[in-house]
């Protein structure tokens, strides 16, 4: 069967960013840009369930800038088999990626739509569940587990209050959270490998698709900043303090 | 408008986060009903309509949703929400799956996570695992809200007189089915709700290690969390884990021990009133967050803290 990967290019987990001076935006100049953590394991999943035989194809679809290219190129540098760029400048909100995914979902047909559970830019957590409401399809999300048998897909779920699994009917969606798997790193070869495999570029006006923003962001600011207390001598020390300074137990 | 808030229940009993829920509907405006979708679920509904300040209780008992199974439950919440202005509900695992899905089906940007309510149309919420916190205006005709509970207070269980309507719509959409769930079982508070939380990490070394954060809980009526690292090592299940992607905490009294602090972590547990840490490295980025720290030995520290409570 065929998959269908979506990754998104967010700046480097081990980037901590700044609001702007003038609060518009994050300060992203600069900054190391990688593939989204939740992203990338959505890459390896696929690519285990093709080395376990259950998939023949995986298609790498990410949207943005041209750069973009470069997470794209990644993924096929982790073993996707070629890639689709959504390329616009334009801003875009999840409701927007959502209908511009399903515009490829209807052209390429996959059997399973495989992404992150959120990005950690914008910590949404929205898109694949968006995707499963256009399509139709049924989404396990935030999975731990997946297992494809005759026509469907068992998904282990990681809930707040321990794990779920559900039975998902094929074409479905599915949301990965960390624990799913432990992504390989690239080598050599198979980097020099994707820079020949097929990369194709279309836009969201070719798709059909109208992604203009649903909420303007207005300001952003820094968290209100905690201050470091006081380092404490010993245990003694803390379940005074504890007792008769902050009064928390 | 109306606001329509998704309740947030076992059909037992509804969960404390849809109190929340609603103190930040009450934020918004005045006229608040609650949908209650499960199964068998007259209980919670009846448990609804005392909260305090709702003055509707929707109810859609039936089969199709005694699972949550977001492909129905989002259906429901779509066609009952295009008669209102805004559609909030927890930004729990349910949350979460469900309320994307029903937004996208009233084609509506869902804004989630809200931390604060500036206007009707006009939300903060945190971005980049909180280090960014963003004021977000909607210009969809329907806001559709998740909502992060420790931000808000819940309102009183008690004191409503809701009227109860049962909603005749019964959407199986017939693509997905329950299959089990393996829930932990524990006589502590849960984490989210506990006025105490006691976290450990990579620290910790292994899952019976975690004996010694138990012991420390049963004497302070807390919760038992874990960081991601402790997760990922195995040491104990992912139900546990605080941060970002995990379970955000704001509770009066939060102790980390053996936990470095990663931004991720942080992301979960920093509005919490008071903060321990208790780690041998004091070059650790927790001290920087931490109200009282303790430079030491998790393994002696712990017990003697054990034995002084």
């Amino acid at each position: 069967m065929k998959v269908l990967v979506a990754v998104k290019r967010v700046v480097d987990y081990n980037v901590k960013v700044r609001p702007k001076a003038d609060g518009s935006d994050v300060d992203t100049a600069n900054v190391k840009m990688s593939i989204n953590p939740f992203c990338e394991i959505a890459v390896e999943e696929a690519v285990r369930l093709k080395e376990k035989g259950v998939v023949s194809e995986i298609v790498v679809v990410s949207m943005g800038s041209k750069q973009c290219q470069e997470q794209i190129r990644t993924a096929l540098a982790l073993g996707a088999d070629r890639g689709i760029l959504v390329e616009t400048d334009e801003e875009l909100q999840p409701l927007g990626v959502a209908k511009c995914l399903k515009a490829i979902v209807e052209k390429e047909e996959p059997q399973m739509v495989i992404m992150g559970k959120q990005s950690i830019d914008g910590d949404n957590n929205q898109t694949g569940q968006m995707l499963g409401a256009l399509t139709g399809m049924a989404q396990g999300t935030f999975a731990s587990e997946v297992v494809v048998e005759d026509g469907s897909a068992k998904v282990t779920r990681e809930i707040d209050g321990g794990l779920q699994t559900i039975e998902l009917k094929l074409p479905a969606i599915v949301t990965t959270d960390l624990r799913l798997n432990e992504p390989r790193y690239a080598s050599l070869p198979n980097i020099m490998k994707a820079k020949k495999k097929p990369l194709d570029t279309t836009t969201p006006a070719e798709l059909g698709v109208d992604i203009a923003p649903r909420f303007k962001t207005l300001k952003v600011e820094p968290p209100a900043e905690r201050q470091a207390g006081v380092k404490v001598a010993d245990v003694a020390e803390l379940v005074e303090k504890l007792k008769n300074e902050a009064k928390v137990i | 408008m109306s606001i329509l808030v998704i309740a947030e229940h076992d059909n037992a009993e509804l969960k404390g986060a849809t109190l929340n829920t609603i103190a930040a509907a009450k934020a918004i405006g005045d006229d608040i009903h609650v949908l209650v979708a499960g199964a068998d679920c007259g209980a919670a509904a009846e448990a609804a309509a005392k909260v305090e300040g709702v003055s509707k209780v929707l109810v859609a008992d039936n089969a199709a949703y005694g699972h949550q199974l977001a492909e129905n439950v989002a259906k429901l919440v779509a066609d009952l929400g295009k008669d209102y202005g805004h559609v909030l509900a927890p930004a729990t695992t349910t949350g979460k799956n469900m309320l994307p899905r029903a937004a996208a089906l009233l084609d509506v940007q869902p804004i989630s996570d809200i931390i604060a309510v500036e206007s009707a149309d006009t939300f903060k919420r945190p971005i980049y695992a909180g280090n960014v916190i963003a004021t977000v205006q909607s210009s969809d005709a329907i806001k559709v809200v998740s909502v992060r509970t420790t931000a808000f207070d819940a309102v009183s269980a008690e004191g409503g007189s809701a009227t109860v309507e049962a909603v005749d719509i019964a959407d199986d959409a017939g693509v997905s089915s329950f299959v089990g769930e393996e829930l932990a079982e524990s006589d502590r508070p849960d984490l989210t709700a506990a006025k105490v939380v006691i976290s450990g990490g990579r620290g910790m070394q292994n899952g019976d290690n975690f004996e010694m954060l138990y012991k420390v809980a049963d004497k302070l009526g807390a919760a038992v969390g874990a960081s991601r690292a402790a997760v990922d090592a195995g040491f104990v299940p992912n139900d546990m884990q605080v941060g970002q992607t995990g379970k955000i905490v704001a509770p009066d009294l939060y102790i980390a021990v053996g936990i470095s602090g990663a931004i991720q972590h942080l992301a979960g547990m920093k509005d919490s009133k008071v903060i321990v840490a208790i780690n041998k490295d004091e070059e650790a980025p927790i001290f920087s967050v931490a109200d009282y720290g303790l430079v030491a030995d998790l393994f002696d520290a712990v017990p003697e803290l054990e034995t002084k409570l």
